[in-house]
């Protein structure tokens, strides 16, 4: 019943549940790495930190490109509104003025959080016309709940 | 065996004020429900506000409950199994400590200065009061470490034959990650909020205390966890009428979680700028080692209630599961552990998606985390420290347990509040619903042009899971201090664990037997983790923030 294993004796049954845990576990992390390669799904990504993100603004970088500078602060988002045409891909350049703050767009699955003295950037592409919300959905004192922002996307040309 | 008086009136204070406090804490924890459901659209209800309730549910549920059972329990534990007792000054001192610490934080709390949740990040600022109580109730529990390791060398000496019990093998790792995270949240909270809050230091890096508070933070996961699985390898298999499948699996667990419980931290902060992509992969990668002495543990738990279950006379493949006893009113800790292992089966699947690089970005700060770490902290680790309170109470006093029948029907009635009450939560937290939110007040308002009628469903599931919940707390209560003030009936200051033997009871194998190569590969894991994480925190921040209260945008004078 017994299995030698780096010296040590293991039962049968114990061994084969730890080759079952380290294969799963081998297959979480493989498919993780495959998203992150494939998919190029990602996390925020890191910028320096410079004063000329914190003044908020809409910029069109050619037809369907964007970069948009958000600033979080207690209790709402500058731009409060922003406008893009369908089809565009918008680089999010999020920081906050105060305390922490988060940013997260529903349907879209971008997830950041707003920090002071930070700099946080994601990219999204918006393919389908709406209105897409952004709550904050990081305690950020007695006006948390309502602090939301929004993206409408079906504007041919932005501003 | 018998132990000290004054030992078991440490181990009593230091269950009983905990679980009073709780009383508040779960209160909190059921009027946050009804708010989120939208049936209560204020800010506060019966003088108290929901972010200072939430500030107070985290606070004494987390972290005041569980630090102090975690050292009660310690003592019992070091006391039985290595028939010693800790030092009476170093323990008093330390009880002394943690309870002026609670004191002082309960304080601020309770008087609105601290309305900042338990995770207190800046540059929400609470009073200094807030910080010194919770660097006091730290402090206080570092100190019987010391002592329990001094009383292990002191067994080693006289029994170089023996193994190191399993239970006091886990308790000293558990609190050598307990001592080594707490460094990063002692210093900053002493060094960089309290000098900030006082007003000596204008500004405060926010992502290095982020970081720093992660450091520990989810490590205080592990050490909430691990006294449970304290019991359920020494006293589970004993309970259930069978063996412990494997001593060395219980070992080879512990002493993975002492390398990987504090080098995941950063999965707590995959959304944060200021963290390079590259060290988040990293930590993500070293999450999942983390998981795999759970995995173990979760195989030799039922190896462990298959054995017990056939040796009470159970057939066929799944015949033994219904000899176990699960309503046994003399071993209701079989009741409590085993409603705490089914929940952590969720939790622990639910876990890996949040520890997931890339699918941490779907429900980052949504009700899904709650609804994930009820199914922990509210599962297997209240159960454990719940149960194991009454028994040590009714053990240490001399008493029957009051109510017997309704002790073993509360953790499953727990069970069922905790499955509603997540599958809740965790829907909503799918479809973009926030956590730490006053709902109630805007988007489960009718009135409010924020009103979005999507999260009505699973709020009010929530809300039926907390109410089941709530009821099963208030059966508790009654148990124990039914239990605590009843008259005594039996001899009083003693200590009867129910041990179990091992089924396959390996040789000594040395490398399981002591922790120091352990701790040395725990120290370089950690470096090679965290030292880019701190490097890239110094690199992209800019500077540091101002003091904030949560009332007003501008800086606090």
């Amino acid at each position: 019943m017994a299995i030698n294993f780096l010296g040590i004796e293991v039962d049968k049954y114990e061994f084969r549940a730890f080759l079952t845990a380290v294969v799963v576990m081998t297959i979480f992390i493989f498919s993780m790495l495959y998203v992150v390669g494939a998919r190029r799904s990602d996390v925020p990504q890191c910028v320096n930190f410079d004063p000329s993100y914190l003044k908020p603004r809409v910029e069109k970088i050619d037809d369907s490109t964007y970069q948009v500078f958000v600033v979080a602060q207690m209790w709402g988002y500058q731009p409060s509104e922003i406008r893009i045409p369908v089809g565009s891909t918008v680089n999010f350049y999020v920081t906050s003025k105060d305390v922490v703050h988060g940013f997260m767009i529903d349907q879209k699955d971008i997830n950041m959080m707003a920090e002071y003295g930070n700099i946080t950037k994601r990219t999204v592409k918006f393919k389908d016309p709406g209105v897409y919300t952004i709550t904050c959905h990081e305690y950020c004192g007695v006006g948390h709940q309502n602090m939301q922002g929004q993206i409408i996307v079906n504007f041919p040309q932005a501003q | 065996m018998k132990i000290s008086h004054w030992l078991r009136n440490v181990i009593l204070a230091e269950l009983f004020i905990p679980i009073t406090l709780l009383i508040l804490g779960i209160y909190h924890g059921l009027m946050q429900t009804i708010y989120r459901a939208g049936l209560i659209h204020q800010s506060s209800f019966a003088g108290l506000d929901y972010y200072q309730g939430l500030t107070l549910h985290g606070v004494i549920n987390a972290i005041v409950l569980t630090t102090f059972f975690a050292v009660a329990f310690g003592h019992a534990t070091i006391a039985y199994f290595l028939k010693r007792e800790p030092r009476r000054q170093a323990s008093v001192v330390s009880m002394w400590l943690m309870i002026i610490g609670t004191a002082l934080a309960a304080w601020a709390m309770l008087a609105r200065k601290a309305d900042v949740l338990y995770t207190f990040y800046p540059p929400l600022k609470a009073h200094p009061l807030f910080y010194i109580g919770l660097a006091l109730l730290i402090v206080g529990s570092w100190i019987p470490l010391f002592d329990w390791v001094g009383l292990l060398k002191t067994w080693r000496k006289e029994h170089t034959e023996e193994k190191v019990p399993l239970a006091v093998w886990g308790t000293i790792i558990n609190f050598i990650i307990w001592f080594v995270c707490t460094l990063s949240v002692a210093y900053e909270v002493l060094f960089m909020l309290l000098p900030w809050s006082l007003g000596w230091k204008a500004t405060v890096n926010i992502a290095l205390a982020r970081t720093l508070f992660w450091f520990f933070g989810h490590a205080l996961v592990y050490f909430w966890l691990l006294p449970a699985y304290v019991m359920y390898y020494t006293f589970l298999p004993k309970l259930a009428g069978g063996k412990l499948y494997s001593d060395l699996v219980g070992r080879i667990t512990f002493a993975i979680f002492l390398i990987f419980s504090v080098p995941v931290g950063v999965h707590h902060q995959f959304s944060d700028p200021s963290i390079e992509p590259n060290t988040k992969l990293t930590q993500s990668l070293l999450t999942f080692g983390v998981a795999l002495p759970s995995f173990l543990t979760a195989f030799t738990m039922f190896a462990t209630l298959e054995y017990a279950g056939r040796k009470n006379g159970g057939k066929g493949l799944f015949g033994w599961i219904g000899r176990l006893p699960f309503f046994d009113s003399s071993r209701y800790l079989f009741s409590y552990f085993i409603c705490g292992l089914i929940l952590f089966i969720f939790g622990g699947f639910t876990g890996i998606v949040n520890a997931s690089y890339e699918l941490n970005a779907v429900v980052h700060n949504t009700a899904f985390l709650p609804g994930h770490f009820h199914m922990t902290v509210a599962g297997p680790v209240i159960l454990a420290i719940l149960g194991m309170s009454v028994f040590l109470v009714s053990e240490l006093k001399g008493k029957k347990v009051f109510a017997p029948s309704l002790n073993t029907i509360v953790p499953y009635l727990w069970m069922i509040g905790v499955f509603i009450f997540s599958a809740g939560l965790m829907w909503g937290g799918l479809e973009g619903e926030p956590r730490r939110t006053n709902l109630g007040l805007s988007y489960l308002n009718p009135k409010s042009e924020l009103f979005h009628p999507q999260w009505v469903p699973d709020t009010l599931l929530t809300m039926c899971g907390g109410f089941i919940m709530f009821l099963a707390a208030v059966f508790f209560f009654i148990v124990f201090f039914g239990t605590f003030f009843r008259k005594q009936t039996q001899a009083a200051d003693e200590l009867n664990f129910p041990v179990s033997e091992a089924l396959h009871n390996e040789k000594i194998a040395p490398l399981f037997n002591d922790l120091r190569p352990w701790v040395i590969l725990m120290v370089l894991v950690i470096l090679i983790a965290y030292i880019p994480a701190i490097l890239d925190v110094f690199r992209y921040a800019g500077p540091g923030a101002p003091p904030y209260l949560p009332s007003s945008p501008v800086p606090a004078p």
